[in-house]
């Protein structure tokens, strides 16, 4: 387009100009000024003195980071605590469809559903307290359990040895139900004429989900793995903090969390963004390689 | 065979019903020990045991909390940055859905762009913490419903149901005069109920839970949420009335009855609208994960 002709075309688009200025102005300030921000992490930031005036150190916080022994730990209790969320959380909702999609019993599904979203809706501070609760070694009933079974009672919750299954099996716990939804709604967009077809050939119910259900949901599988490969390095930040406690920080302590104490309790305000910046370029590049293979393996890409 | 087949179907349904009803006892138990501990006196709570039903009726927790005078300060809070979070959520996300809908507009990727591109990557949090000091909104609401109001996904799938909307209708209306600004009111917004139904419930469920911005940009005591006063009663076992000023509990110790009490105080909303609106938000889900 011609200059001028571009030029018209804003004229001619003005309204939608107008409408358009207080979104642009939110996102220059609320999410453009935090990435100018960033810069703070090849500086020795001192507030008062802001962005513009703090001295620049190079790459001395990441220097810091990487040769710091404590780092180390935070980020392999990160990627191990991701891993396991990725893998079971993955499966677990697919597990959970093919299931609800078996239940002939209409009523029988519609709670299985309604109650298996709820904790979706809940935040981590409900939800943490409702774990301690359940796990407590005098009142919980898991406790209850193990002792009749003869076991001795566990504090699974300041226990190092639990605390990362606890991550990984509450997170799993509130997310199945709401993640299943997705999987649900592609069982219900097979032909059903398929499965007419195998009734001829008088298969089992295991073999219908194994040769027909599976393969026929195969593309949003590959889809969402691809797309939640991306948060093995992003951890819930509010879940972990609120059950976090001194006795399994070595174990629990991971890069949000870690960037919270450093930035906002210790105001290294500076080391902290660095934490930051590494965890966001990290998913970033996961994000991108994961779209890029996306294209290649199937047709749509995800962005 | 055919007996074969239908030994190994009536063994799969009842592994499918186990574990079907399995994972709903697991997530309603939790729930239903919350509810039983809040209702039960100290002595049936402290005595070793899983409660299940409760036994012995108590409402002191309740009394407890109802006299927290910074529970329904807080809770007040919350319904305040609910309705102005996600009214300002729906009127910059519809301000911004729209024009992006339009394949005239001039330079659609690059606007298109600016706004995708905050889906990929952010400053983290200790830029964004610095960036609320800076623009001098720490301690008030702004700093808790201006940040996250506009989610680059929820404007995209806005941006896509706009699109799809049947364009004579603008058309017609704009042979009668008005203006791109009144035909998004007059006739995108009134057609667009579904997806503002949609974009509400999320932000406003996402307002509700919502605490670390409070944690970190709230000094006031009196500005607090519900869910950071019930995370403090909960989970650090600080005794609120203490430090609101009235110093007739100063002394005790939250019980686990009434940190339960506050517990189900704070989700109640939610478990009565929930079963409602549960259809809206799974119809969400779905819109989200059609392509943008």
């Amino acid at each position: 387009m011609k200059p001028n002709a571009l030029f018209q075309s804003y004229l001619s688009h003005k309204y939608f100009f107008i409408m358009l200025l207080p979104v642009l102005v939110y996102y220059g300030i609320f999410h453009y000024g935090p990435m100018y921000g960033v810069l703070i992490a090849f500086q020795d930031y001192q507030f008062l003195k802001g962005v513009g005036g703090s001295p620049w150190v190079g790459l001395d916080n990441f220097r810091e980071l990487f040769g710091g022994l404590y780092f180390g730990q935070v980020l392999r209790n990160t990627l191990i605590i991701n891993f396991f969320k990725l893998i079971f959380g993955f499966i677990a909702p697919i597990l959970l469809a093919v299931m609800i999609n078996e239940v002939s019993s209409r009523w029988f599904k519609k709670s299985v559903q309604t109650i298996s979203y709820l904790p979706h809706f809940l935040s981590w501070v409900v939800l943490a307290g409702m774990v301690i609760e359940f796990l407590s070694p005098s009142r919980g009933p898991v406790n209850m359990l193990l002792t009749e079974l003869g076991f001795d009672p566990v504090f699974f919750i300041t226990e190092p040895g639990w605390f990362r299954s606890i991550l990984v099996s509450t997170d799993i716990w509130r997310n199945v139900g709401f993640s299943s939804i997705i999987y649900l709604a592609a069982i219900a967009g097979i032909n059903p004429e398929m499965y007419e077809a195998s009734e001829v050939d008088g298969i089992s119910r295991i073999q219908k989900i194994w040769y027909i259900t599976i393969p026929s949901i195969a593309p949003v599988i590959v889809i969402m793995l691809i797309l939640n490969s991306g948060t093995i390095i992003n951890d819930d930040f509010e879940q972990v903090f609120n059950l976090l406690n001194a006795k399994v920080m070595e174990v629990g302590d991971v890069l949000s969390t870690y960037t919270y104490s450093e930035g906002l309790l210790k105001m290294n305000y500076s080391y902290a963004a660095a934490v930051g910046l590494f965890k966001n370029v990290v998913a970033l590049v996961l994000v991108l390689s994961a779209n890029y293979i996306a294209s290649k393996v199937s047709d749509d890409t995800i962005f | 065979m055919t007996s074969n087949r239908t030994l190994s179907d009536t063994l799969f349904m009842g592994f499918v019903y186990i574990g079907l009803g399995a994972l709903s006892i697991t997530t309603l138990l939790p729930l239903l020990q919350a509810i039983t501990i809040s209702l039960s006196p100290p002595d049936v709570v402290n005595s070793y045991g899983f409660h299940l039903l409760p036994t012995k009726l108590d409402f002191s927790g309740y009394e407890r909390v109802f006299q927290y005078d910074i529970i329904w300060t807080a809770y007040g809070n919350t319904i305040m940055r609910t309705l102005l979070g996600t009214a300002i959520t729906l009127v910059l996300t519809f301000l911004g859905a729209y024009p992006l809908s339009k394949r005239t507009l001039p330079n659609r990727k690059l606007w298109t762009g600016v706004v995708v591109l905050t889906m990929f990557f952010s400053g983290g949090m200790i830029p964004s913490y610095l960036l609320i000091r800076n623009i001098g909104i720490m301690n008030s609401i702004w700093a808790l419903v201006l940040p996250g109001a506009v989610s680059a996904f929820m404007l995209l799938i806005v941006r896509n149901f706009i699109a799809a909307l049947p364009e004579s209708l603008e058309e017609s209306a704009k042979i009668d005069g008005a203006n791109d600004i009144v035909v998004l009111f007059r006739i995108v917004l009134p057609l667009s109920l579904p997806i503002i139904a949609t974009v509400g419930l999320y932000s406003g469920v996402s307002h509700w839970n919502a605490w670390f911005d409070s944690m970190i940009y709230i000094q006031d005591e009196h500005k607090q949420v519900l869910q950071m006063i019930l995370r403090r009663i909960l989970l650090e076992g600080q005794d609120v009335s203490a430090e609101s000023g009235s110093g007739v509990h100063a002394q005790a110790v939250n019980t686990e009855t009434v940190k339960m009490a506050a517990l189900v105080v704070s989700v109640l909303p939610i478990l009565c609208v929930y079963p409602f609106l549960q259809k809206y938000f799974v119809k969400g889900t779905l819109m989200g994960s059609i392509k943008g």
